[in-house]
């Protein structure tokens, strides 16, 4: 039903021209999460696919598979119509693959023309580099797609639009028919995305597929020509881009039952702990203003990028406000390290449980009792070992931590329990205010249940929670409010009884 | 509910069985004992006589070590911290120089400073010990707050010192020293100094908040920040420490000497770094014990006089020190890949 719309767009594809890549049955699992259950997806010539799905949906996975950087680990994938397997991103460029990352991936302190042509470079009688002829064949790229950079031009000297660009013309440079872009609009002004729709009209002209990755709704009705949902690694449909609401990808997106596995609890809402106005970080989000009382879940959604962790950041002093007051019990703070933080009652448990949360060589023990040795269980600089560790091994068994012993290694802990660990580090601090962000990331469903229930138990006895997380079902199965944020702003908090997906992914998606 | 009791049960399965846990210096220990085995079967074969049991010789190897082994004891800090420090040799240069200049004799008509002769020894030693202090503290701030590595931080208070060590005595010897000083340095004292200092910061990484503290930076530098530990001022103290014991060894070389030199304590840091690499510390940061550190200086000193006792070239001696070293390095990445794994 879709190809209609497709064919007269595209004469190119005309007839029973096999399309440019189909993927079958595709399965993806990584240690705990299965990212792509069975997915399929085809690519038709002279056509902009649009990829749409919320965090976590499967998109990047299937994407990279894509670009052969990940080997599925079942299913196949067809290039004009014949099987491949690809061995590596190198493997997927010969076979007519080009990805345009979302993180850039240029050499600085080379320049523009020597990264594009990298590992191609034309070179002279002698075998040395010929840079004539790396500028000239530059040049007529650039020419081709009416970019205006200087092929000689220091790459760190670009601005991130222009890094953009070449990474768009490095792509093209490899005369792929199948370009694949992860958020290219991300970095860019009103006037470069159309620059960029421009190429990609351009691109779509000589027949070429483009699998373009998008959350704007607006990209999606402009640019693309069909568009494919994907939802918690599932493939859900796809359509033309001319037949499909708004609302309709929305619900495609999020359609999911909330399951009564959240055992939220009414309990009694204290008094005001965390009030925060106006809070902004210079270049990364401004205009943050809420209030957190004792006993309250406050969930905060929003995509990826959203300026939600760097919120959390700020209030924690980690990377410190530069505008914007905190109160805590209505007394005005300023937080400029996490130590004055945690003076305040704060904790915060970090997004990325191996880098800002774990101390992976060290035992559980040591990763639970970090936060709290600047506080208590210290007597003129030394650790009062029996009292600490009886405390710490009451809260893992409080939380139901699994470990062989307080001594084992931290990293040879499940990420749920390892999740546990870094709870109880900042439980034994005693917190009014506890931050959590994604803190069921990466971990199995028992694991996430028993958060959940602890979270609720923790409110319940009081503590103010800020509860960051891209589940949209523990968001809304979690809070009392949700705050959203879109592209470093607050773009509304919605009651939990006005609260559901279709609210919160439209105040996410502006 | 019920998905909570069901999923305990799943993730139980997934236990790990307690392991049975080997101290972790027992590895190293063993290397020490395979090493001196090694030159007691050569001993006999070729010099007749046992390598092990002569008590000179052992006196000789714990006491040309103690000096290394005071330095290994911050350098090893500094390592578990993820960092480097260079600087050490410089600092014994630096230090023994300047207490040597304050433990001069009053006969003596060509002394550095002819008014501050025959001091009481508590002043030479203060001068010495603070002049690693200072050092200390510079490399410590210019990491905390520049935020340059390690590397070239120390790199650069290593030549710095060096030049100032020579230009403080003009490339001469500073001798003529007080017997009271050179005290400090005769006998068993330099052991006895190291092993306190190494039962010192053995307590302290093991028993203090401020060695916990250490292991955290180490293991992650991030996860601390994030755990309210103030890192900079952490490190400054650490390098600090690492300096100060420097200028300790420095005092006692120039005390064992009856001489401080601007020529004293060339290549001690690389000495030190190695062993504390060979006693188990991961350049990685995170890991490392002081009992460790201290077998690693003995692995280092029975090298050094096993080679000279079965008459092996000096030449030689380096050479193999540097294999030895480079091995310690590959066992430790191999250890963390297989703790990743």
């Amino acid at each position: 039903m879709s190809a209609t719309a497709t064919i007269e767009r595209a004469p190119a594809a005309v007839g029973a021209a096999p399309p440019l890549l189909e993927i079958e049955g595709v399965v993806k699992a990584f240690p705990g999460v299965v990212a792509l259950d069975h997915v399929g997806f085809r690519l038709r010539a002279g056509t902009v696919h649009a990829l749409m799905g919320e965090n976590g949906a499967g998109k990047s996975t299937l994407m990279k598979i894509i670009a052969g950087i990940y080997v599925p680990d079942e299913g196949h994938l067809k290039v004009k119509g014949r099987p491949l397997v690809l061995h590596g991103p190198l493997d997927a460029l010969n076979n007519g693959i080009a990805m345009i990352h979302q993180e850039l991936n240029l050499m600085p302190f080379m320049t523009v023309a020597e990264n594009i042509w990298i590992r191609r470079e034309p070179l002279s009688r002698f075998g040395f580099v010929d840079h004539g002829e790396l500028k000239r064949s530059t040049q007529a790229l650039f020419d081709r797609l009416a970019i205006d950079i200087d092929p000689e031009a220091e790459v760190r000297s670009l601005s991130i639009a222009n890094r953009q660009m070449v990474e768009i013309a490095k792509a093209v440079s490899f005369d792929s028919d199948v370009l694949i872009m992860d958020e290219p609009t991300s970095a860019l002004t009103d006037k470069e995305v159309d620059h960029l729709f421009r190429i990609i009209r351009q691109l779509r002209e000589q027949g070429k597929g483009i699998v373009y990755i998008t959350h704007k709704m607006n990209e999606l009705f402009e640019i693309a020509d069909e568009v494919s949902v994907f939802r918690d690694g599932k493939y859900i449909a796809t359509k033309p881009a001319g037949e499909v609401t708004r609302d309709e990808i929305i619900h495609m997106m999020v359609g999911r039952e909330i399951t009564q596995m959240f055992p939220k609890e009414v309990v009694p809402i204290g008094a005001v702990v965390l009030a925060v106005k106006d809070l902004a970080v210079n270049g990364i989000f401004s205009g943050v203003s809420f209030e957190l009382r004792a006993g309250e879940i406050l969930g905060l959604a929003g995509l990826v990028g959203s300026g939600r962790s760097n919120v959390a950041e700020a209030l924690f002093g980690v990377v410190p406000a530069t505008g914007g007051e905190i109160r805590i019990d209505g007394e005005r703070v300023v937080v400029n390290s996490p130590a004055v933080a945690m003076g305040h009652g704060m904790a915060f448990l970090t997004e990325d449980r191996k880098d800002t949360g774990c101390f992976q060589l060290l035992d559980v023990l040591s990763n639970m009792d970090m936060a709290v040795l600047s506080q208590r269980y210290v007597k003129f600089g030394f650790v009062q070992r029996g009292a600490l560790e009886r405390d710490c091994e009451e809260m893992s068994r409080k939380l139901r931590v699994k470990t062989p012993g307080m001594n084992e290694i931290i990293q040879n802990l499940s990420g749920g329990n390892q999740q546990k660990v870094l709870i109880g580090r900042w439980l034994l601090t005693q917190p009014k205010v506890l931050i959590l962000d994604e803190p069921t990331r990466g971990i199995d469903v028992g694991a996430k249940a028993e958060i959940h229930r602890l979270v609720t138990q923790l409110a319940g006895q009081g503590v103010a929670v800020l509860m960051i997380s891209s589940e949209m079902p523990e968001v809304l199965g979690m809070s009392d409010r949700v705050m959203v944020m879109h592209e470093g702003r607050m773009t509304g908090i919605v009651d939990r009884k006005d609260a559901d997906q279709v609210r919160i992914m439209e105040l996410a998606s502006h | 509910m019920a998905l909570i009791q069901q999923s305990v049960g799943a993730q139980s399965m997934t236990f790990k069985p307690a392991r049975r846990k080997w101290p972790p210096e027992l590895s190293i220990f063993l290397v020490l004992v395979g090493i001196s085995l090694f030159f007691e079967v050569i001993g006999w074969v070729l010099n007749g006589q046992s390598f092990i049991f002569n008590i000179e010789r052992l006196q000789i190897i714990i006491l040309q070590m103690a000096v290394i082994g005071i330095i290994a004891v911050g350098v090893n800090l500094v390592i578990i911290t993820s960092g480097i420090d260079l600087s050490s040799g410089s600092v014994v240069a630096v230090a023994a120089v300047v207490s040597a200049s304050l433990a001069q004799v009053s006969d003596f008509p060509r002394a550095v400073f002819p008014t501050l002769t025959d001091l009481p020894v508590i002043w030479p030693i203060i001068a010495g010990v603070t002049a690693g202090f200072v050092i200390g503290l510079i490399n410590g701030s210019l990491i905390a707050y520049t935020a340059i590595p390690p590397f070239i931080a120390t790199l650069g208070t290593m030549v710095a010192a060096r030049g100032f060590a020579k230009w403080f005595t003009g490339a001469m010897p500073v001798s003529m020293l007080t017997d009271n000083f050179a005290w400090i340095g005769s006998g068993a004292n330099p052991v006895v100094i190291f092993l306190v200092l190494a039962a010192i910061f053995h307590v302290v990484l093991r028993y203090t908040r401020f060695g916990k503290f250490t292991y955290a930076i180490g293991a992650n530098r991030q996860a601390a920040i994030v755990s309210g530990i103030n890192v900079q001022r952490h490190l400054i103290w650490i390098y600090t420490i690492a300096g100060l014991l420097s200028g300790i060894a420095g005092t006692v070389t120039a005390a064992r000497a009856i001489s401080g030199q601007s020529g004293m304590g060339v290549m001690y840091e690389l000495d030190a770094i190695a062993a504390v690499v060979i006693g188990g510390t991961s350049l990685a940061g995170g890991v490392g014990r002081v009992t460790g550190t201290v077998i690693g200086v003995l692995i280092l000193g029975v090298m050094t006089s096993g080679f000279t006792f079965i008459r092996i070239d000096a030449f030689y001696q380096e050479m193999v020190k540097g294999v030895i070293i480079v091995a310690a390095v590959v066992a430790d990445m191999y250890r963390q890949r297989k703790r990743r794994s």
